[in-house]
């Protein structure tokens, strides 16, 4: 996992609540057995018409959108189905943060274990980011601060052994396995 | 001792290191199911580390999502149409063989949707932590285990450790009291919950539905009640386990047996909420005046009553672009709308009593001219007992498909789909846009509803027909 200190970007905004996995990456692409490539079919049912030309009028496809690395987003981002292949499709296509005032669990663990930061904020701050898209946004993760153009910032809730491997691009299983005479001992006590 | 919840229960027997404030718990998996979508690229990380499947006696796999459900792609000789899909079940075949795997492949007699095989199996048992690949694993929930989905990194995580890395969620008790009513299911019911809570309403919380409504269920209904949990945004749903789930349990083939099935019993009887114990945040709910209900919009929680209307939102941009995408209005009735395709099935509604219920609507029947039907058991198992009991005669009879079991048109990943536009009145769980094909229009429902709507070529109520 590449190491996630800092993000400065403008944002791209998807305003819609509840913006759910199959919208993120449609199940008929979860046939792959890899985790390359999916950007190209990142909200694909939204981002390209039913001849397969891009839609015009949805914001990955307009000039504004280009090199955007966040992604702020209407309450209850990520809902839905476990696919991982949410956030992989979202990292390869180039975003490394989505900010909503709410974050599904699932999607925000499979988020976290792959280097792309889920932000959650309060609905003021939403509603500024929300009705300012292509605002120029920091992230400082080790501060966990998030600060907007005007200067304002405000602090975001962020696991903290979360916040670590991603500060310095740690695989979670390096420490799960270094618990591995615990994960025996308790097998060996357990009576059923 | 403090009063405990029975998800404080499960948790804390499986706690193999406390969290802190610093780290999260290592939590202990008991089962971990897997199948063909959600577990190649873990596979491959076992592979690159040059690890094993740490546990695979508690490891079992099958598959399901990408599978066709066409008896001549399952038992002939047509292959699976998706070059994609066919090289992603034998990339579960080549795996589980090489880590040694347990695994009901396309013709085992025991294969099927992943949440429906392990409880039938008698694989999910109380008490148990199940974990899956899928986030309609809160299924196992029905049977007091704390069953919940992961990504497939995690997967990864439970392959090598047999254990995860979890905070402690909340707890959200969803008190139901009263007695359903004639043609009102554990589908209205949960579908009423999620309206109620709201589709976020469970984040970050494990939910227990209690009271005498759920007492009162089967375990195939409190199966249906719990799958839906994570619609709500849940991490899981739990019941706890009583006689009715011993019952179920008793004499299954990797249920205990014997005296190991008496010492079970004993230490599942211990699992229930004590008295007084307290939950984070709780509803309650009045099932004996709820009525059948159907989703009208793009999420689980845009839910009302069959015989009600559309309510009427103004000024709300996600409600507008949800409603233009049904193609419907507010305030429209939905009785009466004419629909393309009839789906029953999925790991939400396509057990025995699921398709037992669609049959007592359809006996003697015909589906109407112009509306296709398709019903996909939810196991092998499901199928066999289905035609052992008549019910597949009665469905062929009137005019049904009748397939192999499998996902199916709960997510269009496997050859069943519904047409760009069509509307598609469904058992599933996911009425998202395009979640059964390309601009497919979903509504939800129970499977009377769903049978009864087939029969009279609109959506219908099923009490006219029982």
């Amino acid at each position: 996992m590449e190491p996630l200190q800092r993000v400065h970007s403008k944002t791209v905004v998807i305003a819609s609540t509840n913006v759910d996995t199959d919208q993120i990456i449609p199940a008929r692409f979860l046939t792959t057995t890899t985790k390359d490539g999916l950007g190209k079919q990142l909200f694909a049912d939204w981002r390209y018409l039913a001849d397969g030309a891009p839609n015009p009028a949805f914001i990955l496809n307009r000039p504004e959108a280009a090199g955007c690395q966040v992604l702020v987003a209407g309450r209850n981002f990520g809902c839905g189905s476990s696919r991982e292949h949410a956030p992989w499709a979202l990292l390869d296509y180039g975003i490394r943060a989505v900010i909503s005032t709410e974050i599904a669990d699932i999607f925000k663990s499979n988020a976290l274990k792959n280097g792309l930061l889920p932000i959650t904020v309060d609905d003021a701050t939403a509603q500024w980011l929300l009705t300012h898209p292509g605002a120029e946004v920091d992230v400082d993760l080790a501060a966990a601060r998030l600060t907007l153009p005007n200067g304002a910032a405000t602090t975001f809730p962020i696991e903290a052994f979360a916040r670590h491997c991603l500060l310095n691009g740690t695989d979670e299983l390096g420490y799960l396995r270094s618990k591995l005479d615990v994960i025996e001992s308790y097998e060996a006590a357990r009576r059923w | 001792m403090n009063a405990r919840t029975l998800f404080d229960k499960v948790w804390t027997a499986h706690e193999v290191v406390p969290e802190t404030a610093d780290t999260p718990a290592v939590l202990y998996v008991d089962l971990h199911l897997i199948h063909e979508v959600t577990s190649p690229q873990a596979f491959s990380v076992l592979k690159s580390l040059d690890l094993r499947v740490r546990r695979p006696d508690r490891t079992l796999a099958t598959m399901d999502h990408s599978t066709p459900t066409l008896t001549e792609q399952v038992f002939g000789k047509i292959p699976i149409k998706v070059d994609a899909a066919a090289k992603q079940v034998r990339q579960l075949e080549s795996n589980a063989a090489e880590f040694g795997v347990e695994l009901f492949d396309m013709r085992d007699a025991r294969r099927g949707i992943v949440h429906v095989i392990s409880p039938e199996l008698g694989c999910t048992q109380p008490g148990m932590t199940i974990v899956c690949g899928d986030s309609h694993t809160s299924t196992h929930g029905a049977f007091g285990a704390l069953a919940f989905g992961i990504g497939t990194t995690e997967v990864g995580h439970v392959f090598a450790t047999q254990c995860l890395l979890q905070r402690k969620p909340k707890t959200f008790a969803v008190n139901v009291e009263g007695k359903l009513r004639p043609g009102v299911s554990a589908k209205d019911l949960i579908l009423h919950v999620i309206g109620r809570i709201g589709v976020s309403g469970g984040t970050g919380h494990v939910l227990e539905y209690r009271g005498s409504t759920i007492r009162g269920l089967s375990m195939d209904e409190r199966m249906t009640v719990c799958n839906m949990s994570i619609e709500a945004g849940a991490r899981a749903g739990m019941i706890a386990p009583d006689e009715t789930t011993f019952e179920y349990l008793k004499g299954k083939p990797r249920a205990p047996q014997g005296a190991e099935w008496d010492a079970a019993v004993a230490r599942w009887r211990t699992l229930a909420t004590d008295p007084g114990a307290l939950f984070d945040a709780s509803v309650d709910i009045d099932a004996s005046t709820l009525e059948p209900m159907i989703t009208y919009g793009t999420n689980p929680g845009m839910v009302m009553p069959l015989g009600g209307s559309i309510p009427r939102i103004e000024g709300n941009a996600v409600y507008d672009k949800a409603l233009g995408y049904m193609g419907f209005h507010g305030g429209d009735v939905m009785l009466g709308k004419p629909i393309d395709v009839v789906f029953i099935g999925s790991c939400t509604n396509g057990r025995l009593e699921d398709l037992q219920a669609a049959a007592s609507i359809l006996k003697g029947r015909k589906v109407a001219a112009g509306v296709k039907l398709l019903i996909v058991p939810g196991s092998q198992q499901v199928k066999r007992e289905a035609e052992s009991l008549g019910l597949a005669q009665i469905f062929k009879d009137a005019g049904a498909d009748w397939r192999e079991s499998g996902c199916s048109m709960c997510l269009g990943m496997n050859g069943d789909t519904v047409g760009a536009g069509q509307y598609s009145v469904s058992t599933s769980n996911r009425n998202f846009e395009g979640r059964q094909g390309v601009g497919a229009r979903t509504l939800l429902v129970s499977p009377m509803t769903a049978a009864a709507t087939a029969v009279r070529g609109q959506i219908a109520d099923p009490r006219e027909l029982l």
